[in-house]
């Protein structure tokens, strides 16, 4: 009941009164209806559709080097594929913008792809490393060439996790604020950005509420989807340790290497450039961005020094991390109970726990403005307010990747450690925890990534005294003068290296366990 | 009694897994759950264990009804098929799980692991890693886990079914004299009748969800109690009594009950040949019905004498 509790007070609550002033608003009826609605949801799901796309196209070369090659410097391609993932979407939209001044549809569409290559890699990478090689070499050995192997054998067992990858990309893709933000300006508008521009600055609540109500029927409907897909991938899986199938690539499998370092090296060039940029003014390289995070800004653009900023935002999000995963975990146990039991509400809470990621951060913001001063002692001013909307972020992320492994303890492991006189709290303690601790200590540790780098939510609620980095590098970004330019970009530097580190932290925690179940 | 059932049932929806099995072991006693695969014994166990619920009938210990009784409560220990050792720990981590639970303290649950190890013949692998160990090895770390917290009754699900055959005999004969010096009680379930025949003081074959024959081991290979029964033993041909010399209604016939003797009562043609690990198998044409013989090296289409081998004939009922 916990994560319903939860999912209840800080989602679902939130989410809904702000639909309902709208509805109570009227007009709802009338933008439904209207032919500017349309043309934005048509524009929404084909930039997400597009961006889905090149998101798979490019993440699947990734997801076969990392699952069945034996190369070195793999570790650093799987940190790499990461960074993208957590960078603040303001970050990635000024990246493309160097390129790109202008904006427009192709930065949008790569932008968001480059985000996403991380979440198709990995999904699909993960199945692959524990899928049976064998398969592939029978059908070899009955005369297929390795293309058709491929397609025909291959490809239908990956199936599931690329329909899952995808769902999810295109969740992200289809609700990502930042980037269509900073890319689109007000010549393209996705569903998310319009919300955000009708409730901030144009007070049209009814508007609003009709394009949540919207992007929340289209949400549902791709979780639905990707639940079917999850399912069948859950009966389809048969574990093998990676040790056995990796190996080095041969022959033609050497251009699907080649491809997949081009996609890796696209991935870092706006990284490399962020980087660059924090280092060179117009007098030659310098490092007075990164001596200016100790100060306020140009003319104290900034209520607070970068490096307290950098101090807050470690502190939130330790604390969201941490509420994200007690609720993650407890649901999780939860969810593999349910399903032990053969319950069909495992499912049903398996998708509600999936809802806030595809929600508008921008909704949630302004529901949390408008309803935590009902709660006890004003929440509004609280600072557990931005941790918990973070919090709410990361969940979901947690949950998936804590699921799997609970799920795939074999049962009888836990038997037999009851008949050995385990109570069911001790089983899990000695069995499930042991066997899941390294992805539990690897879902924290990318949950407190992703919380570092959040800013939908977070620049609704964060106050003006306790921004985040990504908050002030936003507020930097957006003012004029060098040093405040030079200063947001050594924020995203900074910001980086902690995200490398910890990515490369977890890479650690994960590469022994997986020879083991 | 040690361990009863009563009249126990077990349904999965609408399917009867069990339906109705009474059957009772002794204290000291070594019981063989012997069927098909698919015939409920499996299930008869995880129920005894405490891992499904009957949907009637009780499960008693010393006349006491275990239904409120959790599983780690029952003091019975499980061995699976395929072992299930917790990778996360060591040989001794292991087999010093049980211990742990009942809180003993470290220095006798040392001692405690250690002779385990050794009644297994697994001396000096206490601090392997159980991912290393042999299917064989495995196992034998499974026995010795469950046998570490002393369990009032110990439950075998098909604990040798996993391993290639010639470890498998040996094993089982190394677990008979294991289960004899630990005077442990003991079902084991098993679909192989060598197996069940080297462990178990008695016998109990199921099929379909129910015992249908309950004895000593002798017992029930001389005399099954219906067709069915005498088919899983391995008879393959029913004859009237009379054509082996006995006076009863029906008897059958394994391979073993025509031998090949110059001197045999009953004459045959050879219509096929068969190598085995230790004899030649035949297949004999016998008044223009076919039966299954073994004998010296014959030719296809050799007449040949046969006596009849009554340690190969099973009295049916």
């Amino acid at each position: 009941m916990l994560p319903l509790a939860f999912l209840g007070l800080f989602f679902a609550w939130p989410v809904l009164a702000i639909v309902s002033l709208g509805l109570r608003e009227g007009g709802v009826v009338s933008a439904l209806f209207s032919g500017e609605t349309w043309e934005l949801v048509g524009f929404t799901l084909g930039q997400a559709l597009a961006s889905t796309v090149v998101a798979v196209v490019a993440g699947l070369p990734v997801a076969f080097v990392l699952a069945r090659c034996r190369l070195r410097g793999l570790g650093f391609v799987r940190a790499a594929v990461m960074v993208p993932f957590v960078l603040p979407t303001v970050v990635v939209g000024l990246a493309f913008r160097t390129f790109w001044p202008d904006g427009g549809v192709l930065p949008i569409v790569l932008a968001n792809a480059f985000f996403n290559v991380a979440v198709v890699a990995r999904t699909v990478g993960g199945l692959w490393a524990h899928t049976d090689r064998r398969a592939e070499d029978a059908a070899r050995a009955l005369g297929a060439s390795r293309p058709r192997a491929f397609l025909s054998v291959v490809l239908p067992a990956l199936a599931p996790a690329i329909g899952s990858a995808a769902a999810v990309v295109f969740l992200f893709c289809a609700t990502s604020f930042g980037v269509v933000l900073v890319l689109g300006g007000s010549r393209y508008r996705t569903l998310e950005t319009e919300i955000y521009l009708r409730t901030v600055e144009l007070f049209d609540l009814s508007g609003a509420a009709a394009l949540s109500l919207l992007q929340f029927a289209a949400v549902l409907a791709v979780l639905v989807l990707g639940a079917l897909a999850r399912r069948r991938r859950e009966t389809a899986l048969s574990l093998r340790g990676r040790e056995e199938l990796a190996r080095r690539p041969s022959g033609g499998e050497w251009c699907v290497v080649a491809v997949a370092f081009g996609v890796v090296a696209a991935l870092l060039t706006p990284v490399v450039g962020l980087v660059t940029r924090s280092l060179s003014t117009r007098d030659g390289w310098s490092f007075a961005g990164y001596a200016a995070l100790a100060s306020r800004g140009d003319r104290g653009t900034l209520a607070v020094t970068g490096i307290d900023a950098a101090l807050n935002s470690v502190r939130t999000a330790f604390d969201a991390t941490l509420v994200a995963l007690v609720v993650g975990v407890f649901s999780a146990v939860v969810l593999v109970g349910l399903r032990r039991s053969g319950s069909r509400i495992s499912e049903v809470l398996d998708t509600a726990l999936m809802l806030p990621l595809g929600v508008s951060a921008v909704t949630v913001g302004f529901g949390y403005l408008v309803t935590m001063d009902a709660l006890p002692g004003d929440f509004r001013t609280s600072p557990m307010l931005v941790p918990l909307a973070q919090a709410l972020v990361v969940t979901p992320l947690i949950v998936r990747m804590v699921l799997p492994v609970l799920r795939a303890v074999d049962e009888r492991l836990r038997q037999a450690a009851a008949t050995l006189g385990a109570s069911p709290w001790r089983v899990w303690r000695e069995v499930d925890l042991p066997l899941a601790g390294r992805s539990l200590a690897a879902a924290a540790g990318f949950g407190y990534v992703v919380a570092l780098g959040e800013f939908g939510a977070t620049s609704f609620l964060a106050r003006p005294d306790a921004p985040t980095l990504p908050v002030v590098i936003a507020r930097l970004m957006s003012r004029p003068g060098e040093l405040n330019s030079q200063m947001a970009y050594a924020a995203c530097a900074l910001l980086m290296v902690v995200t490398v580190g910890c990515v490369l932290l977890i890479e650690r925690l994960r590469v022994p366990s997986s020879g083991e179940f | 009694m040690a361990l009863e059932l009563d009249s126990i049932t077990v349904r999965y929806g609408q399917t009867v897994a069990v339906s109705d099995v009474s059957l009772s072991v002794a204290d000291g006693e070594v019981v063989a759950l012997l069927g098909p695969s698919g015939c409920g014994k499996s299930t008869l166990l995880r129920t005894i264990a405490g891992l499904e619920k009957p949907s009637s009938g009780a499960v008693r210990w010393d006349s006491r009804d275990l239904a409120g009784v959790p599983v780690h409560r029952r003091e019975f220990g499980l061995v699976f098929q395929d072992g299930q050792l917790f990778p996360h720990r060591s040989v001794a981590g292991n087999v010093a799980f049980g211990l742990r639970m009942q809180k003993i303290e470290r220095e006798s649950r040392d001692k405690r692991v250690l002779s385990l190890l050794e009644l297994v013949g697994l001396e000096g692998y206490a601090d392997r890693r159980v991912t290393q160990l042999s299917g064989g090895e495995q196992q034998r770390v499974a026995l010795a886990r469950a046998l570490a917290p002393s369990p009032r009754l110990l439950l075998l699900d098909e604990p040798l079914s996993a391993l290639d055959r010639a470890l498998r005999e040996q094993l089982a004969v190394d677990l008979a004299r294991l289960l004899r010096e630990a005077q442990t009680t003991a079902l084991v379930v098993t679909h192989d009748h060598d197996e069940a025949f080297t462990l178990a003081d008695r016998v109990a074959i199921m099929s379909r969800g129910r015992i249908v024959q309950v004895g000593p081991p002798a017992e029930v290979w001389s005399s099954p109690v219906d067709v069915e029964t005498a088919k899983f033993l391995g008879c393959n041909k029913f004859v009237p009594g009379s054509f082996v010399g006995l006076s009863a209604g029906r008897v059958g016939l394994r391979a073993t009950a025509l031998r090949v003797a110059d001197s045999g009562p009953l004459e045959g043609t050879v219509l096929e040949r068969v190598h085995r690990r230790d004899h030649v198998r035949l297949l004999v044409e016998i008044d223009g019905e076919e039966y299954e013989a073994v004998g010296p090296m014959t030719e296809v289409g050799d007449r040949v004498r046969l006596e009849i081998d009554l340690d190969g004939v099973a009295r049916i009922g």
